[in-house]
């Protein structure tokens, strides 16, 4: 089967290959932030921390022990999260402003500590070798991408995920209503790390080559602009919003310098004219119903309500 | 050797005061932690560095041109990004704070290359003094001379004048002043302003004492100048100058205590430190939440 799967992936270019599998990774951690900014409302500006840490310690479980992808995989995503909550306990009683700044400080602590680890190979970076896996990385990447799109899916649905969202309502009443908000931040903030410690695992053995500089506060906010593009708190939205902003680099090879110029102009314009992002507002679900020439499921409570049935 | 180390951690801290003073100001006006105040600094240090190289102009008057122009791009910035957002959610301002950061400096990495300039020689003579058993360099004296004859200015401007009252009414309640008859938005621009030609003389004297200006100087300086503002406690004038002076000596400090490449994150330490133990800082207020 993973022969087969190599020979189907060899007859597509190398380089296409290459955009399908950054928009992928791009996607997890888009998600991963999703559930930290979109649904629980703090905003976390170190979130490249996160994905450092799961790509080193992906690779240096995969130098050291070489155990299956699969349970890599796993184990980088609960170390990823332990740490988080580690981290997240006392910082996460901070709100908005505050916590972004806290968020944006830890993920420099992190940049500076790897950078002078000998572990992580100081500012040398580390050399990856290839998964230990025999279906091949795009298509590993990809079942992973689905993975966390159903189970974040998932979570917006559940009792938690409506818990997040009275969190970012307004944590006050969230509070007064019988929500532990600490510690619902804290379980939401663990979910984001161990979604971006799996990204950044998949990262590190797709690339090949990681250094802690890589992860800084360029990294952070590429993944912001993904996910306020795409609109906070929606699904679809980071889905869109990752793959457009991981495939335009490619396409506008030519203005490859002015990208973070147009990042730059891109997270102005869109709090201004659109802060809800592109997806703000529409849900996803609606337009397949509509498609398929259902009414959507709220629509149909509120006109009961309206004709008072 | 400790005296040494003082006056260097003094030094250095004026400078991060300077910065620090207009994060703390914008902060207590608009509650909004002005991301690209770090890049304002950086372009006054390039301001500075062209003033001296090209308009060939006396180290003092690069100073007044740095500021003079970072008090325009400040206003410009405000009306432009910040403006819009006065009615939305601290989130948005906060986003479009890091968009405008990361366009400038992308913007000066185009226009000024990667590589970090220097000063010419000649621009400053610096001297050595001897005192006790530390030197002092005369561009040492003259950063703490002028930081402190920016920051008593400041103290006057904003206790003595009558756009200072202003802008201690708007910091305490902004609809109540705008009640009041305060032109509000005028008062913001100038709170901008003020803080953004402080951030240029920062620049110009850091560019001077370390003779590197580079894209990507506005980054780490914002970050632990923030960090000195949030050590002071954030809105608070005062708690600025403060928390600037003992984030650059404990730097020093710590480098001379041989952690020199833990350099910038002993700034981060110390602000994630403040921010669990006293998240209102050494002089800060306390702030009732009201439901």
């Amino acid at each position: 089967m993973a022969d087969f799967l190599q020979q189907q992936l060899g007859y597509i270019n190398p380089y296409y290959l290459q955009i399908i599998v950054n928009i992928g990774i791009g996607i997890i951690l888009a998600l991963a932030l999703n559930v930290v900014t979109g649904l629980t409302g703090q905003l976390s500006l170190g979130h490249a921390a996160f994905m450092s840490i799961g790509a080193f310690t992906s690779a240096v479980i995969t130098i050291k022990f070489g155990i299956p992808f699969t349970y890599n995989l796993l184990l980088t995503g609960f170390i990823t999260a332990a740490v988080a909550a580690l981290i997240g306990l006392p910082i996460l009683r901070l709100t908005g402003d505050y916590l972004a700044i806290c968020t944006l400080g830890f993920a420099e602590i992190v940049k500076v500590l790897f950078l002078n680890l000998d572990i992580t190979n100081k500012a040398l970076g580390l050399s990856v070798p290839a998964a230990n896996t025999t279906i091949p990385m795009p298509v590993v990447v990809w079942i992973v991408v689905l993975l966390t799109i159903v189970s974040v899916t998932c979570i917006h649905n559940s009792r938690f995920g409506r818990a997040l969202m009275a969190v970012r309502g307004d944590e006050i009443a969230a509070e007064a209503m019988g929500i532990n908000v600490t510690r619902y931040k804290v379980q939401s903030f663990a979910i984001g790390a161990f979604i971006a410690g799996v990204g950044g695992g998949l990262y590190a053995h797709f690339m090949g080559y990681i250094n802690p500089s890589d992860f800084g506060f360029l990294k952070s906010v590429d993944i912001l602009s993904m996910v306020v593009l795409g609109g906070l708190g929606s699904i679809t939205g980071s889905v869109i919003g990752a793959t457009i902003l991981s495939a335009a680099p490619e396409f506008l090879r030519f203005m490859a310098n002015y990208r973070m110029l147009v990042y730059g102009c891109l997270l102005v314009c869109m709090m201004i004219f659109r802060p809800n992002g592109l997806m703000g507002g529409i849900s996803f679900t609606d337009i397949v119903l509509r498609t398929l020439g259902r009414k959507p499921r709220l629509k149909i409570i509120m006109e009961q309500k309206k004709s008072g049935t | 050797m400790f005296l040494q180390q003082l006056i260097n951690g003094i030094a250095l801290g004026s400078t991060y005061a300077l910065i620090a003073l207009g994060y703390t100001m914008v902060y207590g006006i608009i509650t909004l932690i002005n991301f690209a105040h770090g890049e304002i600094y950086m372009v006054g240090a390039f301001v500075g560095l062209y003033a001296t190289t090209i308009l060939k102009v006396n180290y003092l008057v690069a100073i007044l041109i740095a500021m003079v122009v970072c008090m325009l791009l400040g206003m410009f910035i405000e009306r432009i990004a910040y403006r819009p957002l006065r009615k939305s959610s601290r989130l948005s301002a906060l986003i479009s704070a890091i968009g405008v950061s990361i366009f400038l400096s992308t913007l000066a990495q185009m226009l000024f290359g990667a590589n970090a300039k220097g000063y010419p020689e000649g621009v400053f003579p610096v001297k050595q003094i001897t005192i006790g058993s530390a030197e002092i360099s005369t561009l040492q004296l003259l950063i703490i001379a002028i930081s402190a004859l920016l920051m008593i200015s400041l103290e006057f401007i904003v206790h003595k004048t009558k756009i200072g009252k202003a802008m201690r009414a708007t910091s305490e309640d902004y609809n109540t002043a705008a009640l009041m008859g305060i032109n509000v938005n005028m008062v913001i621009s100038f709170t901008f302003a003020l803080g953004s030609s402080l951030a240029a003389a920062g620049g110009v004297l850091v560019g001077l004492l370390f003779n590197a200006v580079s894209f990507n100087m506005g980054l780490m300086a914002g970050l632990k100048a923030f960090a000195a503002a949030v050590l002071g406690g954030i809105g608070s004038i005062p708690g600025a100058m403060l928390g600037g002076l003992l984030l650059g000596v404990t730097e020093v400090a710590g480098v001379a205590f041989g952690f020199s490449s833990y350099r910038d994150a002993i700034a981060f330490a110390i602000l994630v430190l403040v921010l669990l133990v006293k998240p209102t800082g050494l002089l800060g207020r306390k702030i009732q939440k009201k439901v």
